[in-house]
C-alpha cells in the first residue's frame, strides 16, 4: 500500500465518522480504546507507526484540556494510522520479496 | 476444453515455480547475486570502494572525504577506546580476556552465530556481555562508550576483509534470512525498506543528503556522523534508519537488528574493512 | 590531561601548511537538552597559531562553529624542525595551548 493510499484511506475514515452532537468523555474513552488496542496489535507486530504515538499523545492531551471533540478527532486518526501499520505489516509479510535483489 | 485445461496447467505451474525456488535459503547465491547487482550498477566504482558509502557515488563528495580522512574527527573515539579497552574492570580481567586474539583485528568475524545459544552474537553485544559476565554495567548501545570502544577495535581490523560465516545450522540459516526478510520489508508510515534507499536509489539523494549503497554499508561502523555532532553505533543507526520512515525503533540489540546485521555483513563478505568512518 | 589540540605543521619550501583538529563541545547555547533544558553556550572564542613569536593564523569564533573544530590554512615562511604554538580561550575562560614541530 503507498504513502499516499495510507493518507487517502486516512483521511476517508476520519472524514465519515464525525460526531452530529457534542463529544463526551466517554465518547473520547472508547474511541480512545480503540486505537490503543490497534496499537497493541502493530506493537505485537513489531511494526509500531511514530505518527500513531503521537496521534495517541495529542488525543490524550486534548482530553486533559477538556476539548473531546479534538481528543476523539485525534484518537480516531491514531486508530486509522494503527490499522495502517498492522496492514502494513501483514501485507509485507509475502511483499517483501518484490524488492529482493536475486 | 484442451485449451482451459493447458491454462489452467501452466498458472498452476506458473504459481508453484517461485514458491519452489525459495524453499531453500541460499546465502551463497544471495551473496553473489547481491555483489553482482551493485558491480554491474556503479562500473566505475572499484569494488573495495564500496565500502566508503556515499563517497564512493559521488566525486566532490570523496574529494571532500579524502582530505577530511587526513585528520579524521573519530580519531578521538579511537584514542579514548584504545583507553578503555586496555583499561582493567574491577576483577582485574580486561576485555582481551573475552575475545580471540585478545580483541585486536578481530572485528571483520562479527556478527557470530553462538551455535550454543542460537542466536546471532554482534561485536556491540559481546562487549556488553563481556562486561556484565565480569561484574561491570552494560553500556548504552547508541553513542559514547560503545562507539568508541567498537571504533578502536574496528580500528584494529583496517584493510582486513568481512569475513562473516554462516554455520549450517538451520538456525542460523533462519537468522539470516530473517535479516534479509527485515532488509527488504516496507516499515513506518513513509512505507520505506532498507532497499527502498540503499538498493533502488544509492547515488541519489534524498533531501540533501547522497545515498549509499548497501554493498559493505557495515563496513565503516562505527561512524561519526556530522549530523549527529558525534559518534554512533551500528545500533544508533539502524533505530535512526527506522525513525527516519517513521517506524518506532525497535530495542537495540533486538532480534531483528542482530539478524539484519547479520545478513548485510555477510552479503558484504570480501569487502574491506574500513571503520570508524566519518559520514556527512 | 593530554591536549585538545591536535595539529600536523608541513613545509613545502616558500609556505608551511597547518592542519589542526580541536576537541571542543562548542556548545551554541540554542541546543535543549532530553530533558528541555538549554545546554549553556561553551565555545571557543579565540584560536591563535604563533610562529617566531609573530602570528600567523587567528581565529575569533561564536556559537556557529561546530563540534570539534577542523582548521586548515597556510602561511609563507616556516622551516622544518621550527617549532609552531596553537593557543585557545573559551567563552568560559578555560584555555589550552600545545607546541608542535613543523614537518
Amino acid at each position: 500500500m503507498s504513502a499516499r493510499n495510507i493518507v487517502l484511506a486516512t483521511v476517508l475514515v476520519m472524514t465519515g465518522t464525525l460526531p452530529a452532537r457534542a463529544a463526551s468523555e466517554a465518547d473520547f474513552k472508547a474511541a480512545y480504546a480503540a486505537a490503543e488496542a490497534a496499537e497493541k496489535q502493530a506493537d505485537q507486530l513489531r511494526n509500531k507507526w511514530i505518527t500513531t504515538e503521537t496521534e495517541l499523545a495529542t488525543a490524550k492531551k486534548a482530553a486533559a484540556a477538556g476539548d473531546f471533540d479534538a481528543a476523539i478527532a485525534a484518537a480516531r486518526e491514531a486508530e486509522a494510522l494503527a490499522n495502517a501499520s498492522i496492514y502494513q505489516a501483514t501485507s509485507e509479510k509475502t511483499r517483501w520479496k518484490d524488492m529482493e535483489i536475486r | 476444453m484442451v485449451k482451459a485445461f493447458s491454462l489452467a496447467s501452466i498458472l498452476a505451474l506458473a504459481l508453484l515455480a517461485p514458491a519452489l525456488a525459495d524453499d531453500k535459503p541460499d546465502p551463497a547465491a544471495d551473496q553473489k547475486a547481491f555483489q553482482e547487482f551493485f558491480v554491474k550498477k556503479f562500473p566505475k566504482v572499484k569494488y573495495d570502494d564500496f565500502v566508503n558509502g556515499p563517497y564512493s557515488m559521488d566525486e566532490g563528495l570523496h574529494k571532500q572525504w579524502e582530505e577530511k580522512e587526513q585528520f579524521p574527527p573519530y580519531e578521538f573515539a579511537v584514542e579514548t577506546g584504545k583507553e578503555m579497552f586496555s583499561t582493567p574492570f574491577k576483577n582485574g580481567k580486561t576485555y582481551a580476556d573475552c575475545f580471540p586474539n585478545k580483541g585486536i583485528g578481530i572485528r571483520q568475524n562479527y556478527p557470530t552465530f553462538d551455535e550454543k545459544e542460537g542466536k546471532v552474537i554482534t561485536l556491540e553485544l559481546a562487549l556488553n556481555r563481556c562486561r556484565e559476565a565480569n561484574g561491570e554495567a552494560p553500556y548504552n548501545y547508541l553513542k559514547d562508550e560503545m562507539a568508541s570502544l567498537t571504533a578502536y577495535m574496528a580500528f584494529t581490523s583496517r584493510d582486513k576483509k568481512m569475513d562473516i560465516k554462516i554455520p549450517s545450522d538451520p538456525r542460523a540459516l533462519e537468522a539470516y534470512e530473517n535479516g534479509k526478510r527485515y532488509f527488504y520489508t516496507r516499515r513506518g508510515q513513509l512505507n520505506f525498506s532498507c532497499a527502498t534507499c540503499h538498493v533502488q536509489s544509492p547515488g541519489e539523494r534524498i533531501r540533501s543528503e547522497v545515498l549509499a549503497p548497501a554493498l559493505g554499508i557495515m563496513n565503516a561502523m562505527p561512524i561519526y556522523r556530522s549530523e549527529w555532532s558525534g559518534m554512533g553505533t551500528t545500533s544508533r543507526r539502524l533505530a535512526t534508519c527506522n525513525s527516519q520512515t517513521r517506524a518506532v525503533p525497535l530495542e537495540p540489540q533486538s532480534d531483528e537488528y542482530r539478524d539484519v546485521e547479520y545478513f548485510l555483513s555477510y552479503v558484504a563478505n570480501g569487502l574491506p574493512i574500513s571503520g570508524p568512518g566519518a559520514r556527512p | 590531561m593530554a591536549s585538545t589540540i591536535r595539529v600536523r605543521a608541513t613545509n613545502n619550501g616558500d609556505t608551511t601548511e597547518v592542519q589542526a583538529l580541536i576537541q571542543h563541545p562548542m556548545d551554541s547555547g540554542f541546543i535543549k537538552d532530553a530533558k528541555g533544558e538549554l545546554i549553556p553556550a561553551h565555545f571557543i572564542q579565540q584560536l591563535t597559531f604563533e610562529y617566531n613569536g609573530k602570528t600567523v593564523f587567528l581565529a575569533d569564533w561564536g556559537p556557529a562553529v561546530s563540534k570539534d573544530p577542523y582548521v586548515k590554512f597556510a602561511f609563507k615562511g616556516g622551516a622544518k624542525g621550527d617549532e609552531l604554538k596553537i593557543s585557545w580561550v573559551d567563552n568560559k575562560g578555560a584555555t589550552d595551548s600545545t607546541t608542535a614541530k613543523i614537518a
